[in-house]
């Protein structure tokens, strides 16, 4: 039982937070007693060292894993844990389902169903979990697709497409569940070089033209500084550095996030 | 007499019993693949018993003798109030013993179907049922036919134990032509050639078949 956690945050606090969260693997800490706010509509780019705990901010976040402690919040209530007599309990199965939906994933291997064609990859979900018909589930698919420039390949099985296909049919069936936030785990990093702009396109207008609050794990530094509000800098499973692109990028403070920033613009 | 005179008189009869033969493998399949199904899918259960009653039901049927099984189901049901058929005691046997091997075959397949298929359907926020209906069960098939395919011609082959419990089958019929004729290479030589047949040009065809449609399934072929 946690009680050093409030039940509900007050009106008017960030679309989600992390509250000192604790993941560890066996005696490996992932994450460190992490906290970060995300605001409504803000795009955060998490940047940093493999194992430095960036993808397990957005495994933990869509509760694929559970957290050791702390508590994370998602629309001003508790998403790992639920009340309960005065204080915090870890959430049940059921308590989660009632709240995943708000919470969207794209990968880094799309994870397309193989099975599935584009469109019914799109449409299962929002049919099976938010119980849509199948002609609004097939609308909405279809305006999906079309905003990914998927439309013409709708029924294509994900093994006729090529990467950068796919990646754009996975964020097309993200966004039909409507979550509030999206998360993007490295999804250029399976790609060819050829087809990374085309899904970056798509973040791009998602980001501009819809406002979507975003956290994106990525290794596309240009691309980071490009379109994000903010730019957080991972190092051991903690923030070592966040800021503005500009601030981040142009004038790092932290002694880590110097060296990471000069090794991997070297590297390009 | 010559084997064609043979084959006059006696193949008819064989025939009937290889028709039996086909019965019982047919039925004793579909008894296999029900309880591979649901006892693969109890050894993957997060509930202790229900795991812990799919692991003790397949170490049994796998870890003692098929005869003694079809003996058990026949001879010493009944001293319990249980009389089951020679033709139900057969398939009941062969299906129990044979779904213990599939229930292992469907939890591996299951097992290989990629992990981020799985968060695939969480993160889409898919019930647990959902998800393995849905998403997992439709990408197995292509993994587990291989193996299910060579487990069937197994049993296929097994079937003629069921002989032994007096079903009127292909190698029961093949005792009693030998045992009146004494024409033990003809009788018991055709029979193999008839149980090779029904494998060969029947069910390893229908199997391949199968596998080309899970391969489809999934963009495969």
């Amino acid at each position: 039982m946690d009680t050093t956690h409030p039940q509900v945050l007050p009106e008017g606090s960030p679309l989600v937070r992390f509250s000192g969260v604790t993941k560890c693997y066996g005696p490996l800490t992932v994450l460190d007693k992490l906290d970060l706010d995300i605001a409504q509509n803000e795009m955060v780019s998490i940047i940093g060292p493999s194992g430095s705990g960036k993808t397990t901010v957005l495994r933990v976040l869509m509760t694929l894993e559970k957290i050791n402690d702390g508590v994370i919040y998602v629309d001003g209530e508790p998403l790992t844990h639920m009340p309960k007599a005065g204080g915090l309990t870890f959430a049940t199965e059921k308590y989660l389902h009632e709240r995943r939906s708000k919470i969207g994933m794209v990968f880094q291997q799309f994870n397309l169903f193989p099975h599935m064609t584009a469109l019914q990859n799109c449409v299962e979900a929002p049919m099976q979990v938010l119980g849509l018909s199948r002609e609004d589930a097939e609308e909405r698919a279809l305006n999906l697709l079309e905003l990914v420039g998927m439309g013409d390949k709708k029924d294509q099985h994900p093994t006729r497409l090529s990467g950068g296909q796919q990646q754009r049919v996975a964020i097309a069936r993200a966004l039909a569940m409507r979550p509030k936030v999206m998360l993007l785990d490295e999804v250029t990093s399976a790609l060819d070089p050829e087809v990374i702009g085309e899904v970056l396109n798509v973040i791009r207008s998602l980001n501009s033209e819809h406002n979507l609050t975003m956290i994106m794990v990525t290794h596309q530094m240009g691309f980071a500084r490009e379109i994000s509000d903010r730019v957080c800098f991972f190092y051991e499973g903690k923030i070592a550095e966040q800021g503005s692109p500009e601030q981040l990028f142009g004038d790092p403070q932290n002694e880590r996030t110097k060296q990471f920033l000069h090794a991997v613009l070297d590297a390009n | 007499m010559g084997y064609w005179e043979f084959l006059v008189e006696y193949l008819p009869k064989l025939a009937n019993g290889a028709v039996m033969t086909v019965m019982v493998m047919v039925c004793a399949t579909l008894l296999a693949v029900a309880v591979s199904m649901v006892f693969g899918l109890m050894r993957l259960s997060s509930h202790f018993a229900i795991q812990g009653a799919a692991t003790v039901y397949i170490e049994f049927f796998r870890g003692t003798s098929l005869l003694v099984q079809l003996y058990w189901i026949y001879y010493v049901l009944p001293l319990m109030g249980l009389t089951l058929s020679p033709f139900v005691s057969g398939v009941l046997a062969l299906g129990l013993n044979f779904g213990a091997y599939g229930a292992e075959i469907v939890r591996g397949g299951i097992q290989a179907v990629p992990r981020g298929q799985y968060e695939a359907a969480l993160a889409l926020n898919m019930s647990p049922f959902s998800r393995m209906r849905r998403i997992i069960i439709p990408q197995i098939y292509t993994i587990i036919l291989p193996p299910a395919a060579n487990l069937t011609v197994e049993l296929l082959k097994a079937t003629a134990l069921v002989a032994l419990i007096t079903v009127v089958d292909l190698m029961f019929v093949a005792k009693q032509i030998n045992a009146t004729t004494w024409l033990s290479a003809q009788v018991f030589g055709t029979a193999l050639i008839i149980y090779y047949a029904m494998a060969r040009f029947a069910l390893i065809p229908f199997l391949r078949w199968l596998e080309l449609i899970a391969a489809r399934k999934i963009g495969k072929a």
